[in-house]
């Protein structure tokens, strides 16, 4: 921790709150029949609707309608009655219509919460609204340095991604965090999009703009009752950067505030390369959208027997699935997070279900399998080895057709993609040898190969047959079932132990 | 057939379809009175003569293969420059969208290429439907056919004049707050604002979307019929379009009918600000329907009072944020872009060169009633108005099955006379507004000529939401019983030209 972010969080409380936009999954976009895929060539996927032009008219996407109340009801919204879509006017050249349809003050969603867990404890981040809009379509400034817009010499605009359905998901203010403000505002996001992947609404994909995050975040004097100015941050979108901007933010402010300044209501910008943001335009002349109701579109009554069916419909949400594996596994929920922040969970689930135990399943992905995707720098869940595998190598062990040596070279071969488990043992000669009479040999090799040895245990210092057992193994290569070389050597050399 | 520019649309298909003229020889003929006439009168702003007659010749192939023909196969029609035809020319008036020529079809276009209707040209209208004279277009003033130093009306004043000129037995305007019903008052002929929902309006450049309803123009209500129930129906493309059958309006039509038909004269639609000549047929005609059989009486609606100073805030609030689209950036005109201007200078600059002063003013007071701040105040209480309307409306047809009034205070005034006072030029909506905001059919036909001027008289019938049908059986009987009276149709005595 450094000097300033512990200053900062001695004199001031943190409040942060994070606007989400999620582009749906749909396979057309929100108001008109065009496709969604991402990155096809600019301008292809457009039509006389999401280009704006003169007399075209919008018709709600029902997909995108459908999806938006399930994720107010993963989130534990209220689902409204009746509501409408409005339009936000303003002018910029990638809104073909120079208003975005969107809602205002009558979303889809309200009033809901989302559980969040950090270390051992779990934190209900409130959840103001969710509503739905249509996408802008995108920007490129060509000629000057930055791709930005000052310097540029022209612009491009590409469409496609124009009326692309987006979900904007908006928490309440949350207090109380202090310290942990970055950790849980990160594990939000974290838990949002496991939860927006549950549901299949998205691909939820940070790095293609399909979740897209902004961080308000203000001060308060510790045991003020008045809430301090905040700052909305644009541009974060990664898990780590979130992390990063919220904390920035607090020293920043800080910083500034210690000073005596006063913190400006504005959008800020988040560098990725730096960590830290710089100020984009004030908001303190509030920019008018002029909202009024949509006219070209009909309100959406979603029938209430049919919003409980969407209900009764979910999957099991993250937060509850790990709270059962929790239990089934029996582990903590630190081991959980672990495994959560490895993105084990899956693999780990499904290979109890091949048949491994969930002790061994844990032990191999979070053991063995998380240490070779470190080497390679990979998630692990991509690593070429299915749950299968990993609960065969398991039952072998367990068996005792494996040793945990020989198992690990089991796996090597499975990565190094030689086939199946049963085909690497094969291929590689690799199955324990537990046979007596081959045993049997070398066992006498070795005692007649270290009679001192043998002596001692013939005079009841049974740990020196440890040494015997090392020969052996160390004469079949390590195959042997060193348990069973123990026994043999023990029962010629006459002792009881 | 002597002049095929004569007659009713009915009667061109019944030719048509037997054989005895071509569908050419129909659109030959009107090319050829637009070419004659159009000079002076100024309806269209593209006249697509390779379009029609190839339509047209498309038609007499399926009529020599032995195909079925539709009931208006083969008529020609005149599209307000409003409603988009894939590949040629649409500026709703405007500079801004000079030179665009839309890649799709209007619905409304898609179903008369459908039912065979030859569309011969895009007409003249105020600047993106905004006005009540077509003074307001970018492209010169419309000339009203019955004297031509005065306006046909607006917003579709080309439509208006094409119609009642004999360029087009058909024609296909717009009604925000009046735009069908008031030119066709002005000008002699029928003319129809469908049922909100009633007709798509896909591919119709929205004006104020609320309130934009596409319907026909016709020399006689079966002409006018006939179109409704072309363009008429449900369509997914429009999620404001109503999904129920469309009201059999050619039968209503064919058998007008007001034995015991309630008919309720709003109080508030008459009395100070009407002309005297307008006054007199009115009274004339419904003193007509009293003696048809009809059972004739006064309604108060007083909220219609308030429905002129809300839709000034509703259709300009939604007209600023419909109209923001035009931008330089995709379509249209493009000003400014000398490489050294930002792309929000040349959208500013071009916006204020592509836009006229009444498109303008409007922009302006919707940008200024959506404002926060304003927006309970303006565009609330507007909303609030308009359910009262509704409200009125309601109780109004509990007792009676139609309501009538005059279809506009005066006569067409003069060309210049009203554009330097806009208040005055929006009282030639006040009759019409209240249906818009309401969302109800409603109709404007012909009663008479005006004692002080000789000017065509309109008569404003509406009915309740998807009674449509209402319209017609009434304004059928009024129709027979009027021209009984006369010895012909009124608009035979327009002026030739
Ligand atoms: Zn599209």
């Amino acid at each position: 921790m450094s000097t300033t972010y512990d200053e900062a969080l001695a004199n001031y409380e943190p409040v942060f709150g994070l606007e989400t936009h999620v582009e749906l999954g749909t396979v057309s976009k929100m108001f008109c029949g065009c496709g969604t895929t991402f990155g096809a060539p600019p301008n292809t996927q457009v039509c006389p609707v999401c280009l704006g032009l003169p007399g075209s008219l919008p018709v709600a996407n029902a997909m995108a309608i459908e999806s938006t109340i399930r994720i107010g009801l993963a989130l534990h919204c209220t689902i409204a009655r009746w509501c409408r879509f409005a339009r936000k006017n303003y002018f910029y050249p990638d809104m073909p219509k120079n208003f975005q349809i969107s809602q205002y003050d009558e979303p889809l969603c309200v009033e809901g919460y989302l559980d969040v867990e950090v270390g051992d404890s779990v934190v209900r981040v409130g959840i103001e609204r969710v509503h739905l809009e249509e996408d802008t379509g995108k920007s490129l400034h060509v000629g000057g340095s930055t791709g930005r817009i000052h310097g540029a010499t022209h612009s491009l605009v590409d469409y496609n991604r124009a009326g692309i359905p987006l979900v904007e998901i908006v928490t309440k203010p949350v207090p109380g965090t202090g310290a942990l403000a970055p950790e849980v505002a990160r594990a939000y996001v974290t838990e949002l999009r496991e939860t927006l992947r549950a549901l299949g609404v998205s691909d939820v994909r940070m790095e293609e703009g399909s979740l897209r995050c902004d961080v308000n975040l203000s001060l308060n004097r510790v045991g003020a009752t008045e809430w301090g100015t905040r700052s909305e941050t644009k541009n974060v979108n990664s898990l780590r950067s979130v992390e990063r901007a919220v904390r920035s933010e607090i020293e920043r402010q800080s910083e500034v505030l210690s000073a005596g300044g006063r913190v400006v209501q504005e959008t800020r910008h988040f560098h990725e390369d730096t960590g830290v943001t710089t100020s984009g335009r004030s908001k303190e002349m509030a920019e008018d959208y002029r909202y009024f109701p949509e006219p070209d579109l009909v309100p959406i009554a979603p029938a209430a027997d049919w919003v409980e069916s969407l209900r009764d419909a979910l999957p099991e949400l993250p937060f509850e699935r790990r709270r059962r594996l929790r239990e089934e596994w029996g582990i903590s929920a630190l081991d959980m997070q672990a495994a959560l922040n490895a993105g084990a969970v899956a693999a780990i689930e499904s290979t109890v279900a091949a048949g491994a135990s969930p002790r061994d399943a844990y032990k191999w992905w979070m053991g063995e399998l998380a240490r070779q995707a470190n080497e390679r720098g990979v998630e692990v869940s991509t690593l070429p080895v299915t749950p299968s595998d990993v609960a065969r190598i398991s039952v072998l062990v367990n068996d005792g057709k494996l040793t945990d040596k020989l198992a690990r070279q089991v796996l090597d071969g499975v990565l190094a993609c030689e086939g199946s488990p049963d085909d690497v043992v094969a291929a590689r000669g690799l199955e324990v040898v537990s046979d007596d009479a081959a045993l049997g040999a070398a066992v006498d090799a070795a005692i007649g190969a270290d009679p001192d040895a043998a002596q001692k245990v013939r005079d009841g210092k049974v740990a020196a047959a440890g040494a015997l057992v090392g020969a052996v193994m160390k004469a079949t290569g390590g195959k042997a079932d060193a348990a069973r070389v123990r026994e043999l050597v023990l029962e010629r050399l006459n002792t009881d132990a | 057939m002597a002049d095929l520019t004569q007659a009713s649309a009915r009667e061109l298909a019944r030719l048509i379809a037997t054989g005895e003229v071509s569908a050419v020889e129909v659109t030959q003929a009107h090319l050829d009175r637009i070419s004659a006439v159009d000079a002076k009168v100024h309806a269209f702003l593209h006249v697509d003569a390779d379009g029609a007659l190839g339509a047209a010749r498309a038609v007499d192939e399926k009529r020599s293969r032995g195909a079925d023909l539709g009931p208006l196969a083969g008529v020609p029609l005149a599209l307000k420059d409003v409603l988009t035809q894939k590949d040629v020319p649409t500026t709703c008036g405007s500079r801004i969208l000079e030179g665009w020529r839309p890649p799709y079809d209007s619905t409304v276009v898609r179903k008369l290429r459908e039912a065979d209707v030859v569309i011969l040209g895009k007409t003249n209208m105020d600047e993106f439907a905004m006005g009540s004279s077509t003074e307001n277009s970018a492209f010169g003033v419309t000339r009203n056919p019955w004297d031509l130093e005065r306006i046909p009306g607006g917003s579709s004043g080309g439509s208006s004049a094409a119609v009642s000129s004999f360029q087009a037995p058909l024609a296909i305007g717009t009604d925000t707050g009046g735009s069908i019903r008031q030119p066709a008052a002005v000008t002699g002929i029928v003319g129809v604002k469908p049922t909100y929902g009633g007709v798509s309006r896909y591919g119709l450049v929205a004006f104020s979307s609320s309130l934009d309803q596409a319907g026909p123009f016709a020399r006689n209500i079966l002409d006018a019929a006939l179109l409704h129930a072309t363009i008429a129906g449900h369509d997914p493309l429009d999620s404001t379009s109503i999904d129920a059958p469309v009201p059999d309006v050619v039968t209503a039509a064919r058998a007008g009918d007001v034995t015991g038909v309630r008919v309720g004269v709003v109080r508030e639609l008459n009395g100070e600000g009407y002309d005297a000549g307008v006054r007199q047929r009115f009274s004339e005609a419904v003193a007509l329907l009293t003696s048809l059989g009809a059972e004739v009486g006064e309604v108060s609606c007083p909220h219609f009072d308030y429905a002129m100073p809300a839709y000034y805030l509703i259709a300009p609030s939604e007209a600023s944020s419909n109209l923001a689209r035009f931008d330089a950036m995709r379509y249209g005109l493009r000003v400014g872009d000398d490489g050294t201007r930002s792309a929000e200078e040349v959208m500013a600059m071009t916006r204020a060169a592509g836009f006229g002063p009444e498109v303008k003013r409007r922009i302006m007071i919707g940008t200024y009633a959506l404002s926060s701040g304003y927006y309970d105040a303006y565009y609330g209480s507007a909303q609030k108005v308009r359910t009262l309307i509704s409200q009125d409306f309601a109780a109004a047809f509990e007792k009676f099955d139609v309501l009538v009034s005059p279809s506009t205070p005066t006569t067409a005034f003069r060309i210049g006379e009203r554009t330097d006072d806009p208040l005055k030029m929006y009282l030639a909506d006040l009759d019409t507004i209240p249906s818009n905001l309401a969302g109800n059919a409603s109709m404007s036909l012909p009663v008479g000529l005006s004692p002080d001027d000789g000017l065509p008289v309109g008569l404003q019938i509406m009915a309740p939401a998807l009674a449509d049908d209402r319209l017609y059986r009434v304004a059928a009987v009024l129709e027979a019983a009027l021209a009984l009276q006369w010895g012909h149709a009124l608009i035979e005595e327009a002026p030739a030209l």
